[in-house]
């Protein structure tokens, strides 16, 4: 058994290794090659432009859950007046940087990922080598700063919509004063809870984005079953493991980041 | 073997236990075309891969001549042609040009489309890989091939999954390319005999070691006793090519 876990633990490490090789060549390339501004600009539309639309609904949807959960346990202590800043803190701060994440993941990370993987198995990736193009600088690199610009916009639309939707139940539906809405949140919240949302947005835009093409680019040797279901089972496991990255560093990160 | 143009020596490589080059010396003469055959899972791809750099041989080197480190003078076809389903006919051609080497967009544009000219490609410039015949995809992936001007070509299995019409095309595409554009060929293909009608030496591959290397018509006339037998069964049934 412990035999097990140290090789385990052994592949563990070293998949850590070679994951952290993989995110430093690919974000070290992307000036190494031409017509980055092009790349670039597509893989903002990919990540960016195109997870707009589920960023809003789920942005907005959860600020009306929020306002509406909020509400009843501030009534239990009469204080309904907060809720304004209870809803901006928690979406600006926690719950927009995750959320966001998660979903642009659940959407592009995993595009990514199985595009990445299908080009494996197609030789197109060989076929980068064999023309002297860095697949890295080609592939990966483009979308690692596409991701880390993307982020924190989305993140930014995440709590807009989120504080309405709170405005939303709490204010046009449950009677809070609008006044007192927009005016706790002006007081409580800070320039600085807004850039920690975006410093954690940023994070999991690198290694999220690391995670779905790695697990893509390596398909052939990660997946137990060659082809097609090898890319499934590749991107299912980078969506699994964006996911508790996502999760775990918010833990480290809001860690470090109250201490300040 | 003096004059070759692309010289192997002592080439080995193995994944794990399993030997597949064992040590392997191989001279290709320039402009010619060399094949090399041998049963499947042999290590003729595995061969192409190491000449190409896509899988770094164990040891031995691989020399070729006249050869400088900024004109990559390597060109490689795949079996699936490797196009990218996201680029056009045209973008899939200019890709290398585009990514490295400084060109402007007219001669880029240029040099693109005599290529697509001469390869009778004009029809399918603005389509995906997606919308166009397996036959039009083999004359893309050779056109994005020869659009650096690569002075060898590696060939892995052209004609896997084509009828024996579109088998005989693909050779036919490759032999009268090869003369107009003037380059060397080094090709790995099941197709006997039928390859050996365009084919200028044939390399036979067998537990890591090259067995024979010579001219078709010899291999034809005297095969060595084991490489008869991987020869039999085709022969009993197909006119070999003269």
């Amino acid at each position: 058994m412990f035999v097990r876990i140290g090789r385990k633990g052994i592949s563990f490490v070293s998949e850590l290794g070679e994951l952290t090789i993989f995110g430093a060549s690919s974000f070290g390339s992307l000036f190494r090659q031409r017509h980055t501004f092009e790349k670039l600009t597509r893989s903002i539309y990919e990540i960016g432009v195109r997870c707009i639309p589920i960023t809003l609904i789920v942005g907005f949807f959860t600020g009306l859950v929020l306002g509406l959960q909020l509400y009843y346990v501030l009534t239990k202590f009469s204080s309904e007046s907060l809720l304004g800043q209870a809803v901006a803190l928690s979406i600006i701060m926690e719950i927009g940087p995750v959320f966001t994440a998660i979903m642009i993941v659940g959407q592009a990370g995993s595009a990514l990922s199985a595009e990445i993987g299908i080009q494996r198995n197609a030789e197109q990736i060989d076929a980068l080598q064999t023309m002297n193009i860095n697949p890295l600088a080609f592939l990966v690199s483009p979308r690692l700063y596409a991701a880390l610009i993307c982020f924190p916009i989305l993140t930014a639309f995440f709590d807009i919509v989120g504080i309405y939707g709170g405005h939303l139940t709490g204010v046009s539906m449950l009677g809070v004063d609008q006044g007192a809405y927009w005016s706790r949140i002006y007081e409580a919240v800070s320039v600085k809870n807004v850039m920690d949302g975006f410093y954690k947005a940023m994070t999991f835009g690198l290694l999220t984005t690391i995670i779905c093409a790695f697990q893509g680019y390596y398909t052939h040797l990660k997946a137990s079953i060659p082809g097609a279901r090898g890319v499934s089972q590749t991107t299912t496991r980078a969506v699994v493991l964006s996911s508790i990255a996502i999760l775990s560093s918010d833990y480290l990160l809001t860690s470090l980041l109250l201490e300040k | 073997m003096s004059g070759s143009f692309l010289q192997l020596r002592g080439l080995s490589k193995r994944f794990g236990p399993q030997v597949i080059l064992d040590a392997i010396d191989l001279d290709i003469p320039l402009n010619s075309h060399t094949t090399v055959i041998g049963r499947s899972g042999i290590g003729k791809s595995v061969l192409l891969k190491c000449i190409s750099g896509l899988l770094k041989p164990d040891s031995g080197t691989i020399r070729l001549s006249n050869s400088t480190e900024s004109n990559p003078q390597f060109a490689y076809m795949f079996q699936q042609n490797a196009l990218f389903d996201s680029l056009n006919v045209f973008e899939n051609i200019a890709l290398p040009l585009r990514e490295k080497e400084k060109v402007s967009a007219q001669n880029l544009s240029e040099r693109v489309n005599s290529l697509i000219e001469e390869l009778d490609l004009q029809n399918a410039a603005t389509k995906y890989p997606a919308e166009i015949s397996g036959g039009m995809k083999k004359r893309a992936a050779l056109a994005r091939a020869l659009i650096t001007k690569p002075e060898i070509i590696l060939f892995d299995e052209p004609t896997t999954g084509l009828d024996p019409e579109r088998k005989f095309s693909v050779f036919e595409m490759i032999r009268n390319y090869r003369q107009q554009f003037g380059f060397t060929v080094m090709m790995v293909s099941h197709d006997v005999p039928e390859v050996f009608g365009i084919t200028d030496q044939v390399a036979w591959l067998d537990e890591g070691k090259i067995r024979y290397w010579g001219s078709p018509k010899d291999l034809l006339e005297s095969p060595p006793i084991k490489l008869a037998g991987f020869l039999n069964p085709k022969l009993s049934t197909d006119k070999p090519a003269a």
